[in-house]
């Protein structure tokens, strides 16, 4: 083995990025390509009375209109479709029927020559509506919440242990109050964009996905074309969020656009059209009650959430979902309701139920810091939970106590009084805030394909994808280290569904669930090479024990005398082979309640052979009895900010974070993925927010001027530390996914820092500076 | 966008006479008016390009006033020694707005006519008077966080979005404007116009007429002026408020003031008000503070935005405070 992992290497798809020679979906150019544009409905409920396209088809350049009336019929995707894929409203099959569920929503599609033709006929779709009376209110609508059975996530929606309700009657301190959170959009750079191509009865897709695996199911079933004939590639990804992981309507339509009009389509959503027809979070009110003793120690933790879906799915944000796991505490109390509305479907954005759940867990922990004159620190510390104690399982690891502490000398914590508005410099009030970070870690069902070819390269396939996160990149160095070669010498790829079916880049599981995948495929093909040589008379490692030999720098020799052995090259060449190679499967999932999760986890492969069982080290992780194990990565957030007490501007100066996410793949990727997520929840607690109009649910901040998301001026100075022991029980990798925590509890953190600041207590995100004054 | 014909102008005369139809518009460095474009908010039928025009300087004149070219980009009039020096507030005002990117682009010409952003003129989804006179003005009921306070009406609650155009405004700024006629010099203060009759139209500009310069006049303790911005984030954000303020103090008192407000207003909004209670005024905060009392008194507020009358105040103190702490 060599020793890449770890290692901050620059991003291997780096110079094709910033040379644009990475092409993303929308970039591929077909031959006879033409250009679709959606029309979206302008009122919230009804349906289309009547939907004139003559002037549209009349309109220079124009080839069709589809709307419901002339496109294909779909077939109902099944709930559980196998591969992580998930049609995200699936009682709204996109252009089957005249209803419309939400303002915003596709009711055609133009398709023209350029671009320009197809937008400009987008305006000259006329339609007349019946409109219904839309409801889109949370708040108003609260008496219509019900209790959902489930969460598509995977996750429950109701848990408790013991009784929250009667400890809390006799707790000594108490905090309750509740929290809310509004609605956000994902806004990745790259909009949800599709090219579908029709060759026969085969289509093919460049889609910007999270899941080309999925995406290639879900299009088999929704079109009722066989799976063999669906491709689906998404080479490079503008980031997704959650945004891509179910499939919205544009990437159907596509395919049916081009069926249509029998020429391939290129479709790109607006901006403003991802705003009503991509998914969003949904907004929370959540009731969060505390009981403690003097001491702070918690008997009773209640967490009640109200969040919103549309008509046309339930989704549910399950905001209270670290809630049992994070403290120890005998008596917990978790539900979440849900209020349906005629709002575009809620989906998984970063840290589905964590985000906004810790924000408030966070911020009522601190309410009774302050509450019992507990420091902060301490607080959690009392409360520390040894074990997950609603399961009774053990942490696959856990180095919590470390986060605290280390964050907290960063942060210089000992300098901070704990009286509220009592530090300043200059005219700015200062304050400390702090919080706990905490997500699952995620493995599920992987294959993967290496290939080593006999000029001493190496290739690496699986259909799993980068969404922007470093994927290629920690996974050629998973695939160095197994097959013992340098970087340079190996090439990943991914992003197409052609290769071993791999996770889906949700719930943060690729490195967890892919890594160990490549890293069978890579051993399995080394210990074919072994079992030819050692077969072999011309070797020098002929008639040695397979298990004897061990492989390093591009050779294969006996571990007890490394002199005796030969390069992967020599052997190939001697033996005539271009190429070895092998494939692998490994079915591990750290995820109980659902298999087939499409946020958070695949289903497992059963199309491809299994080459890498062979191997000793490959067999020892499959067969690690992991049910005694609860995993989850944790953290520690500490921030300063400074706040303008006359004018209500709060300013994040510093914000550290220390992560224990097991082994660290790679430090430069890693520190980039967590301060990724710092800068989401900075935004969360300062400034993001997706405002409806009040009268009739249309979004109205819905382009990057109106909607905030933090600019570079808002920066910190960001520190990102890793505890960086591996976790051995998940993978023999020793890495868990990274791609959510770092947003879990630094919402928190700013808003308990802001509490520090100022002695005021915002509960209803953001905190903009009205909110101050 | 609606299909338009795009023709180039090389001199004033020609962009004049080619631009007579309101269906024609100049172009300059198009930050605004291709986005209004692509979302059918205008929809000319011809594009002027006025890139080429001789309007691109900055000098000072015989009676001391500063001429500014309409075409001067943004950030080239930011960063000019003439500006940095005598009139700081509006060179910080000018690097408070929008992006470096855009600054680049942006002209002074179109700056001056940039249109609001409501959010509701900007989808024309909703009814938006400004867009469709007699439609009604969806933003009155609707989300209006980020709307004006004052010289609001029934028909229009838009805000101004310049940050240009406060110290501007507060300088009393003279618009050069040539036509078919020849050429008018308009006082800022009657160049912009509140939504009352034509909340179409934020100016007097007609059809067919062109901005030529801006001319600044000359006003010595503008030297010590600040323009200060409040916005939910620290950059590439239109102000929630905005003062722009310069103070003339000998002894202590206030021997001269101008004032104006961005982020609050339909138009760049001098308050003739505050300057008032300003003049020969002590220098102190209880002045300051009766000075921005006098600004907002007339602010009207709507369901979301009431906290801008409170902020506006303090923005306007805090200005002040600053203008009249230099040495």
């Amino acid at each position: 083995m060599s020793d890449t992992v770890g290692k901050p290497i620059d991003r291997v798809d780096g110079r094709l990025k910033v040379t644009g020679g990475a092409k993303y979906s929308a970039e591929f150019d077909i031959k006879n390509m033409l250009y679709g544009v959606a029309v979206t409905s302008n009122v919230t409920k009804g349906r289309i009375k009547n939907i004139n396209t003559s002037i549209a088809e009349k309109s220079p350049g124009v080839v069709g209109v589809m709307t419901y009336k002339n496109s294909m019929q779909l077939h109902s995707p099944s709930s559980s479709d196998p591969g992580g894929g998930k049609f995200a409203e699936k009682d709204l099959m996109p252009l089957q029927n005249d209803r419309i569920f939400y303002d915003g929503q596709i009711i055609a599609v133009v398709m023209a020559e350029t671009f320009e033709q197809a937008e400009h006929a987008a305006t000259l779709v006329k339609v007349d509506y019946q409109t219904e009376d839309p409801i889109f209110d949370l708040e108003k609508n609260i008496e219509k919440a019900y209790k959902p059975a489930s969460a598509s996530t995977g996750s429950e929606t109701q848990v408790s242990r013991g009784n929250a309700d009667d400890a809390l009657k006799t707790a000594s301190l108490k905090v309750e109050q509740t929290y809310t959170t509004p609605v956000y959009h994902h806004n990745a750079m790259e909009p949800h964009a599709t090219i579908a191509l029709w060759q026969g009865e085969t289509v093919m897709f460049y889609d910007s996905t999270q899941s080309v695996a999925g995406t290639k199911s879900l299009m088999s079933s929704m079109l009722g074309v066989p799976k063999e004939k669906v491709r689906v590639i998404s080479y490079f990804i503008g980031g997704g969020f959650g945004s891509k992981g179910f499939s919205w309507p544009n990437t159907v339509l596509t395919a049916m656009a081009a069926k249509l009009v029998n020429r391939p389509v290129k479709l790109v959503l607006s901006r403003q059209q991802m705003f009503t027809t991509a998914g969003r979070r949904s907004q929370t009110i959540q009731k969060v009650s505390l009981g403690a003793d003097q001491s702070g120690k918690l008997s009773a933790i209640k967490h009640d959430n109200t969040v919103e879906s549309s008509f046309v799915d339930e989704f549910v944000e399950t905001a209270g979902v670290a809630t049992s796991m994070i403290y120890s505490s005998p008596n917990v109390d978790v539900s979440h309701k849900l209020v349906r509305l005629n709002k575009v479907t809620p989906c998984p954005m970063r840290a589905p139920g964590e985000a906004p759940g810790m924000y408030a867990l966070e911020v009522a922990m601190d309410e009774l810091a302050y509450q019992s004159k507990i420091d902060p620190v301490q607080l959690r510390l009392v409360n520390y939970a040894e074990e997950e104690e609603q399961k009774h399982k053990k942490f696959s690891s856990k180095y919590l106590r470390d986060c605290y502490q280390k964050g907290a000398d960063l942060i210089g914590w000992s300098k901070r009084n704990q009286q509220p508005a009592s530090m300043k410099e200059g005219k700015y009030l200062v304050g400390y805030g702090m919080a706990t970070a905490t997500y699952p870690a995620n493995r599920s069902a992987s294959s993967a394909k290496a290939v080593l070819f006999a000029d001493g390269h190496a290739e690496i396939m699986c259909a799993t994808q980068d969404i922007g996160t470093g994927t290629y990149t920690i996974m050629t160095q998973t695939a160095a280290d197994a097959l013992g070669l340098p970087i340079e010498k190996v090439i990943v790829k991914l992003g197409d569904s052609e290769f071993p079916k791999g996770a889906n880049s949700g719930g943060s599981q690729v490195t967890a669930s892919v890594g160990p995948a490549i890293r069978a495929a890579s051993l399995g093909a080394i210990s074919k090479l072994v079992t030819m040589a050692v077969a072999d008379p011309k070797s020098p490692l002929h008639g040695q024990k397979e298990v004897d030999v061990t492989s390093q720098n591009g050779r294969i020799f006996l571990a007890a005398k490394p002199d005796q052995g030969e390069s992967y090259t020599q052997i190939l060449s001697r033996n005539n082979l271009q190429k070895i190679e092998a494939q692998a499967i490994t079915k591990v999932s750290t995820r109980q309640q659902t298999e087939a999760n499409p946020a958070a986890g695949g289903t497992p492969e059963k199309e491809i052979e299994d080459e890498s069982k062979t191997n000793q080290a490959v067999q020892l992780d499959e067969k690690l009895d992991r049910k005694p194990f609860s995993f989850h990565s944790f953290g520690a957030h500490f921030v300063k900010v400074l706040v303008d007490p006359d004018l209500g501007t709060v300013r994040v100066d510093k914000a550290v974070a220390v992560m224990d996410i097991g082994t660290v793949m790679n430090e430069k990727t890693a520190k980039n993925q967590i301060m990724g997520g710092m800068i989401f929840g900075i935004g969360m607690a300062l400034m993001e927010e997706t405002n409806y109009d009040p009268n009739r649910g249309r979004p109205v901040t819905k382009d990057l001027a109106n909607y905030l998301v933090p600019v570079n001026a808002d920066m910190p100075d960001f520190q990102v530390e890793f505890i960086n022991k591996a976790d051995n029980i998940i993978s023999p990798i020793g890495a868990r996914g990274i791609g959510e925590i770092g947003i879990t509890g630094i919402t928190a953190a700013v808003n308990n820092a802001i509490y520090h600041a100022t002695g005021k207590r915002i509960r209803e995100l953001p905190v903009t500076p009205d909110k101050l004054l | 966008m609606e299909p338009f014909k795009l023709v180039r102008a090389q001199n004033n005369a020609a962009a004049i006479a080619a631009a007579t139809s309101k269906e024609t518009k100049f172009i300059a460095g198009g930050t605004n008016i291709i986005d209004l474009m692509k979302l059918y908010i205008e929809t000319p039928k011809q594009l002027v390009d006025i890139t080429s025009l001789n309007l691109k300087q900055v000098e000072t004149q015989q009676d001391g006033s500063v001429k500014i070219g309409a075409l001067v980009k943004n950030s080239d009039l930011a960063y000019h020694p003439i500006i940095t020096k005598n009139y700081p507030f509006l060179s910080e005002a000018l690097l408070s707005g929008a992006s470096a990117q855009l600054r680049n682009m942006a002209s002074v010409g179109g700056n001056l006519l940039q249109r609001p952003r409501c959010y509701y003129f900007y989808d024309t989804a909703f009814p938006c008077n400004k867009r469709e006179p007699g439609s009604g003005c969806s933003a009155l009921t609707g989300f209006n966080r980020n709307h004006a306070v004052l010289g609001t009406t029934e028909n229009c609650i838009a805000t101004h979005p310049s940050d240009m155009c406060v110290p501007m405004a507060a300088l009393g700024a003279t618009i050069q404007v040539e036509g078919a006629k020849g050429t008018r010099n308009i006082p800022f203060d009657e160049f912009y116009i509140i939504p009352e009759k034509i909340p179409q139209y934020e100016t007097i500009l007609k059809p067919g007429e062109l901005i030529t310069a801006v001319i600044l006049p000359h006003l010595p303790f503008a030297a010590k002026s600040h323009y200060l911005k409040v916005r939910d984030r620290a950059s590439y954000e239109f102000a929630l408020t905005s003062a722009a303020v310069a103070l003339d103090i000998s002894n202590g008192k206030i021997n001269a003031s101008r004032i104006a407000l961005g982020g609050v207003a339909t138009k760049p909004w001098r308050s003739a008000a505050a300057e008032k209670v300003l003049n020969g005024a002590a220098a102190n905060a209880q002045t300051y503070r009766a000075a921005a009392e006098a600004a907002m008194a007339g602010a009207k507020p709507h369901k979301y935005n009431a906290f801008k009358i409170e902020l506006a105040k303090r923005t306007i103190v805090r200005a002040l405070e600053a203008v009249g702490g230099m040495v």
